[in-house]
């Protein structure tokens, strides 16, 4: 079974209904050292879509995750084939500076990373960065709206001064959230965000994906498929390193065109 | 017959906690016993510990306090014969000035100095002494004390026809008789002092005259030979002070620099793995091998001056400079990844991911390493001696180009000084003031430990 098969025709249709692609992959391969993770992925990715990846542990949807910010980079003897764009440009193409790339692509890790600063400078070190803010209360402006859109802002504005290490678990994600957000990604990567947090925080979180999905395109990998289900408008899934069926959420939950899906989503394996 | 199953069941059962129980007791008992063994490994390092600083306290405290006589020195202007002080005179050039000067100092070379110091003691004690004692008088006082008469003319020559309470250093063996450092039941052809002098130094002790006071002496005095009494740690500490500069300005810096470079940026390959090698490696070469290099590239090669503080800051900072790229990097490896994926993740570049996160969190352990590094150079010797540090040197060294010694190598040559009942106390205190200087290094360096911590 090739991969393009399973592209699913629905994606078209959308891609005709005036829906931008954000970003492609074509022929995607992963290497580690000798080993190939990744068997040729094919996948697109719509603008202000909520996109999400299931699978099995160790299929590579993290990896294939990491391909298109270019994450993949730090790791060594870590080597990708095929073509990425975004927005129709090559990300890999040597010309591409990865800084600019990552401003445009943000991620979310899977366990909350907050910087051992106070909360505002976790926000505001992104746009201090690259330069977003002329003058402090232009800063300023940022953190809050960043904070004010993760949800954060009415629980931390009293303490903006204290290290973003001391919050709890779903506040430091949300700030982790908040922080990618400040430097106005286009795309926003999320490496199972929820999987470190309880069931109130992981609402919280799902509750905000929703509301992010509006103004961003938003990538994430998740074991969880009641939450894939519940935010996510496509989902993919994928198997040994391929992706086995993509399309509309509702396609795949109650419609599997591939026994694997079906499989993987009824609980015979996984 | 359930019952007798029930019995069964019960009997196994307690038979397997029987065995459990056994081999609980020696699980204990071996606990215990290695315990007990920790225990007694810590104990009897601390007591080595306690036992050394006991007796190099006990030995060095004294030598801190020195035998020193307050003696009325009436500036006699008969003996003083010198003339004006020179004063430039207007439309003078500055060379005739210098010779007119020069002139002068050299009248007040020409006074004899002794004769001051002679009156002064004669006045002190009793009877008359003849001009044949004169020898037995002048073996009280540190020989040193005449130039130190003549600096004080030379600074003020309106001392002369005036008296004044002038303290002076006891001679080294004076010092050593009146602390009983000495056996005084030895018969005189044994002893250091003739019998007069000895009965002198009794008298002016029972006197007042000569006091034990706190002897400046040993901090602001280069070392000296021809008056033991003055030697001081002044020279060789400022010679480890040029050295520590040196090697702090350049170790610090250059081994953090290459720690960085090697563990953030450096490719993995057989190359990087070499170096690594090569580092881990020259951390334990011997250092009198990098003194061997000194010599040999300093100033074999580059014809630096011999017994300079430069090189033994370079020789210093090579040995360093290992130590130094090792701590930093295992601080640097401690930092989690989390972080830096998070700065990049964000578009900070791998230089700026480094230097806003990853090296504030690991400055902490970066600054225990230096220090530490440094303290090691401070208290090195034997590369020292190769590059000629380890030579008599009277003057206090005013540049890292001068030459000197420095503290580890001085409490070597006074160790092995001829004056032992005199420099084995001095050698003490030379020690005390190594180790304090040593222990405050350590106390800055967690200091900043806990400064950068307690951040978060």
């Amino acid at each position: 079974m090739t991969v393009s098969v399973s592209v699913p025709t629905a994606t078209h249709k959308r891609t005709s209904q005036n829906e931008r692609i954000k970003m492609s992959a074509r022929g995607v391969k992963v290497f580690y050292g000798e080993n190939e993770a990744l068997h040729g992925i094919d996948l697109d990715i719509i603008e202000n879509e909520v996109i999400a990846f299931i699978g099995p542990s160790g299929c590579g949807k993290s990896t294939f995750l990491r391909c298109l910010n270019r994450m993949n980079d730090t790791i060594a003897n870590c080597r990708v084939e095929g073509n990425v764009t975004l927005d129709g440009e090559d990300i890999y193409a040597p010309s591409l500076d990865v800084v600019l790339l990552r401003a445009q692509v943000g991620i979310v890790f899977q366990k909350p990373n907050p910087f051992p600063k106070s909360i505002y400078e976790n926000v505001a070190y992104g746009p201090r960065l690259h330069g977003l803010a002329k003058r402090r209360p232009e800063l300023d402006d940022i953190v809050e709206s960043s904070l004010r859109r993760a949800g954060l802002w009415d629980e931390v504005k009293d303490r903006l001064d204290q290290p973003g290490t001391g919050l709890s678990g779903g506040q430091q994600q949300r700030l982790c959230i908040a922080r990618t957000i400040a430097v106005s990604p286009e795309v926003i990567l999320m490496d199972e965000p929820c999987s470190a947090l309880d069931p109130i925080a992981t609402g919280k979180i799902e509750q905000l994906i929703d509301e992010l999905s509006e103004s961003y395109t938003i990538v994430m990998v998740t074991h969880n498929m009641q939450q894939a289900a519940r935010v996510a408008h496509k989902t993919a899934f994928f198997h040994l390193g391929e992706v086995v069926e993509i399309g509309d959420t509702d396609d795949i939950f109650t419609n599997p065109r591939e026994q694997r899906t079906h499989d993987y989503i009824t609980g015979r394996f996984g | 017959m359930s019952t007798t199953q029930f019995d069964t069941a019960d009997s196994k059962r307690r038979e397997r906690l029987a065995t459990i129980e056994r081999s609980l007791k020696s699980r204990h008992a071996r606990e215990r016993r290695f315990r007990r063994l920790g225990l007694t490994a810590v104990v009897s390092g601390l007591v080595l510990v306690a036992i050394l600083f006991a007796s190099i306290l006990m030995r060095g405290v004294p030598a801190f306090w020195q035998a020193t006589l307050y003696l009325d020195v009436y500036f006699d202007p008969e003996v003083i014969q010198i003339s004006e002080r020179p004063v430039q005179a207007p439309g003078e050039s500055d060379a005739e000035f210098r010779e007119r000067e020069l002139a002068w100092l050299g009248e007040l070379g020409r006074v004899n100095w002794n004769v001051l110091i002679d009156e002064a003691l004669k006045a002190e004690l009793p009877g008359e002494i003849e001009s044949r004692q004169t020898r037995d008088l002048r073996a009280l006082v540190a020989s040193a004390e005449r130039h130190a008469l003549r600096e004080r003319v030379m600074h003020a020559p309106e001392l002369v026809g005036q008296t004044l309470n002038v303290k002076m250093l006891a001679s080294a063996n004076v010092d050593v008789w009146l602390k009983g450092n000495i056996d005084r039941s030895l018969p005189d052809h044994r002893q250091q002092l003739s019998a007069q002098t000895r009965e002198w130094a009794d008298y002016l002790a029972a006197e007042g005259v000569i006091r034990n006071s706190f002897s400046t002496a040993l901090f602001v005095n280069p070392d000296s030979r021809s008056s033991s009494a003055s030697a001081g740690l002044a020279g060789a500490f400022m010679g480890s002070l040029f050295m520590m500069l040196i090697v702090i300005v350049l170790s610090v810096p250059l081994g953090v620099a290459s720690a960085i470079y090697l563990e953030e940026f450096a490719p993995k390959n057989r190359l990087t793995d070499l170096i690594e090698i090569n580092i881990n490696n020259l951390a334990a070469v011997p250092s009198i091998v990098f003194g061997l290099l000194g010599a040999a590239i300093f100033i074999g090669y580059l014809r630096l001056p011999l017994s300079a503080p430069l090189v033994g800051g370079l020789v210093l900072t090579l040995m360093t400079l290992p130590t130094i790229i090792i701590a930093t990097r295992a601080s640097l490896r401690s930092i989690p990844p989390s972080i830096r994926q998070a700065a990049l993740g964000i578009g900070a570049s791998r230089v700026q991911t480094v230097f806003h996160h990853v090296l504030p969190l690991a400055l902490p352990g970066i600054l225990t390493g230096s220090i530490l590094g440094v303290a090691q150079a401070l208290g090195e010797t034997a590369p020292l001696l190769l590059i000629g540090m380890n030579a008599f040197v009277a003057n206090v060294p005013s540049s890292p180009l001068d030459q000197a010694t420095a503290l580890p190598v001085q409490i070597y040559l006074w160790q092995g000084n001829e004056l032992r009942n005199f420099f084995e106390a001095r050698t003490s205190a030379a020690i005390i003031v190594l180790l304090a200087l040593m222990l405050s290094l350590n106390a800055v360096a967690i200091w900043l430990r806990k400064k950068f911590e307690t951040r978060w």
